[in-house]
């Protein structure tokens, strides 16, 4: 795809010797790359720092360089330096072979979600994972209302999830507070924070709001850290009291506990399927209010700006409220996420709050095509489940370590790095989402091909 | 007094890493009106490059530090341009015709990416070097307490003037220059007469990288510590010093650069130091709002 490929290539064994000289500038770049950072280690050493020379591994990377370069010139890109018509010609059939399919997928996802603990493949692993997953889809989903449909760019939703997590450790910790008392209130005072912290950054446009949520995460993140009377610091809060069922304990001993009541042998299982179905509901919850919220005026305003804020002011649309409302409906769902969080862990700290957290998160919306539902639930899935996957391959360990000849290999290390690739290549492979597309809810008349979202340019972030 | 003169001293240093890093975001920024949020771990590679091809020189017993230092200089110039050069065409270029967002996530994606890279090639642990240039000059000394100027503070306000100086008349004189500021005002109008838009643009992140790869020598042998992570607070301090002094303008991004510096070197000096970031960011969040045009900016006009 260099400027020289868009001039006309010459035909038949021109273009071969053409590929071969461009993947030969390709793997020189690779050298150029890889030569300091990946060929030369800095160890420590006594003294100071000492080197090590790892040269099979620029020697590695510049092969890998040029061959998939020269695979791709060949038989990939066409002459003007595009992906093949064919492959968008085919993922169109796809969409449309699939398009009766995907009307029964998201029931049958939800029912499978609700079945899962009694399926037999439900051990202790499995349920955890799907904890895991469901706080992620209810983030995503929580998130998806301001990036997906209102479309402000929040770098900074971990701070809400913070707000809720901590709102219930401190309220439980200090008063007694229960989960349930505390649930609604730590949606509301991540809503208020939401409005805060939203008020400011009104009248920025896309990027900026990017870089100043960003920032405000950042903010929260210190205060919790160094604010150590209240917060304890990098210490964290521990011992946060666990969720009842109607006030019975799943606890092995005393009086009011869940297996006495019911009469059964006590599990430690018990626990982990109630909190399964504590973050379902409240994820069902979230779906089912931002599913209504859609078709209320708010709804069809967060879409509208989302298209173009410019037409939405000129038709008088209150812009202020509206986006005031996505900050703090999206900062709701992601207090209720947080406090989920601190009593499922027992435990919390502001390690916990990073900015990769709300990468990972504006991540899961990204993939599922932004403003798409199901297709938030689905990358959901599949990410957090792949790094759970990941986590436990070991098989990939042992191969890794036999055929490259690399010791110590933790594939776990390589979690964020190809996450981060993974987020380039598909936002640059379909813009428009990997699961879903992100078409408004409603339409004027039949016109429905001609202001789908892929047709229009957005004027604002 | 001698306390606030020698805060001075540090603040103008540490302003003018930061500045020569939020050149690199204002002229992208004007260029192609996007964030390069993975500019931060541009600066990051090349302090490491500068860490490993001054090791290497010193393993291979080149002792004399002036030559040293300026052969690291070039080659981490060079090295992390190719990262800046090699970030545009893949990330951003495929996006440049697609929504607003798109190139900014792939710039996440990218920062995302760069840290765990490193962080794999290199190990998680910090780096540290043993001070390289050493000495300095007292400038007064007043009840015991003497304010200093080191020879690396010199050194790095000399270089960054100099660099300063040298971009500010690429941009005005040079015909790379007005091919950049043709294409800030109107990409398709510049390409139909005649500039090489995709390349003016390649050159403006190669330029970028290289001033963020002095930043990052620079910061190497000032503070002597480096870790994978040092890209992303820096990254976003240098973003707020170009906001704050009018993105697009490249003295702009300077005078931005040492505010900051300042601010946050006072910030610690006087109040707390655990709370100095959040000094820096929450001068971004009030610059935004009151002043969205910057210092020396011009006032965005909405094209609809």
């Amino acid at each position: 795809m260099t400027d020289a490929t868009r001039e006309s290539a010459p035909a038949g064994g021109g273009k071969l010797a053409e590929a071969v000289k461009e993947s030969a500038m390709a793997a020189l770049l690779a050298f150029v790359l890889t030569s300091l950072m990946l060929g030369v280690r800095t160890v420590d050493a006594p003294g100071g720092l000492g080197l090590q020379y790892r040269w099979h591994l620029v020697i590695g990377a510049m092969v890998i360089v040029f061959v998939g370069r020269l695979l791709l010139k060949l038989f990939w890109w066409k002459e003007d330096g595009g992906a093949p018509a064919a492959v968008g010609a085919a993922s169109g059939r796809f969409a449309t072979l699939t398009e009766p399919l995907r009307k029964f997928a998201a029931p049958a996802l939800v029912i499978f979600a609700f079945v899962l603990p009694f399926l037999p493949i439900a051990d202790r692993q499995i349920i955890d994972i799907g904890i895991l997953v469901l706080t992620y889809v209810l983030l995503g989903w929580g998130l998806n209302v301001v990036v997906g449909l209102a479309g402000l760019l929040d770098l900074g939703y971990v701070a809400f999830y913070a707000v809720g997590a901590y709102s219930y450790a401190l309220l439980a910790t200090h008063f007694g507070l229960s989960f349930w008392t505390v649930l609604p209130l730590a949606g509301i005072l991540a809503a208020m924070w939401g409005m805060i912290l939203g008020f400011p950054v009104l009248r920025l446009r896309g990027d900026y709001l990017a870089i100043v949520t960003l920032a405000f995460g950042e903010i929260i993140r210190v205060i919790l850290l160094n604010w150590v009377e209240v917060t304890k610091g990098p210490d964290g809060i521990s011992g946060i009291p666990r969720p009842s069922f109607f006030g019975l304990e799943f606890k092995r001993f005393g009086e009011n506990t869940f297996h006495n009541f019911f009469g059964i042998e006590y599990s430690s299982m018990h626990r982990i399927i109630f909190l399964y179905y504590i973050i379902l509901v409240l994820a069902m919850i979230t779906n089912y209010v931002t599913m209504r919220l859609r078709r209320l005026p708010v709804g069809r305003a967060w879409e509208a700006m989302r298209e173009d804020e410019i037409a939405c002011r000129a038709l008088g649309i209150n812009t202020t409220n509206t986006k005031l409302t996505a900050f703090a409906i999206g900062a709701f769902f992601g207090g209720l996420g947080g406090s989920f969080f601190a009593t499922r862990q027992g435990f919390i700290s502001p390690e916990s709050f990073t900015f990769i957290e709300s990468a990972i998160i504006l991540a899961i919306v990204v993939l599922g095509g932004m403003g798409s539902q199901f297709g938030v639930a689905v990358a959901a899935i599949a990410m957090i489940g792949g790094f759970e996957l990941l986590r436990n391959m070991d098989w990939v360990k042992g191969f890794v370590e036999s055929t490259f000849g690399i010791e110590n290999f933790d594939p776990n290390e390589y979690r964020m790095l190809i996450f981060g690739l993974l987020m380039v290549v598909i936002m640059v492979w379909k813009p428009r989402g990997f699961v879903g597309t992100r078409m408004p809810t409603i339409f004027l008349g039949k016109e429905r091909k001609a202001i789908s979202g892929d047709l229009v340019k957005e004027g604002e972030g | 007094m001698e306390y606030f003169l020698q805060q001075l001293i540090n603040g103008l240093t540490l302003g003018s890493i930061y500045g020569l890093i939020a050149i690199g975001y204002t002229m992208v920024y004007g260029i192609i009106g996007m964030i390069n949020f993975a500019h931060g771990d541009i600066f990051m590679i090349g302090a490491f490059i500068s860490l490993i091809a001054f090791l290497i020189l010193m393993s291979l017993g080149l002792t004399f530090i002036p030559l040293a230092l300026l052969i690291v200089l070039i080659v981490a110039m060079i090295v992390t341009s190719a990262y800046g050069w090699t970030v545009e065409r893949l990330a951003y270029r495929p996006l440049r015709e697609s929504f607003r967002l798109a190139p900014l996530i792939t710039a996440i994606g990218m920062s995302i990416f760069l840290q765990n890279y490193v962080q794999i090639a290199q190990g998680a642990r910090v780096k540290p070097l043993q001070p390289v240039i050493t000495g300095g000059y007292t400038i007064m000394e007043k009840n015991g307490f003497t304010v200093q100027i080191s020879n690396i503070q010199i050194l790095i306000m000399v270089l960054t003037v100099a660099l300063m100086a040298i971009f500010s008349w690429v941009i005005a004189k040079t015909p790379l220059g007005r091919a950049q500021r043709a294409c800030e005002q109107d990409r398709v109008m510049a390409s139909l007469l005649g500039v090489n838009v995709d390349r003016t643009i390649s050159l403006t992140f190669v330029i970028g990288a290289a001033l963020a790869a002095v930043a990052g020598l620079m910061f190497l042998l000032y503070y002597g510590v480096i870790d994978f992570y040092i890209g992303f607070i820096a990254g976003i301090k240098a973003f707020t010093a170009a906001v704050l002094g009018g993105i697009g303008s490249l003295p702009g991004a300077m005078l931005g650069g040492l505010i900051i510096g300042l601010i946050e070197t006072f910030w610690s000096a006087y109040f707390t130091i655990e709370y100095k970031d959040v000094a820096a960011f929450s001068m971004l969040a009030i610059v935004l709002i009151f002043l969205p045009s910057g210092l020396l900016g011009k006032p965005e006009v909405e094209k609809v």
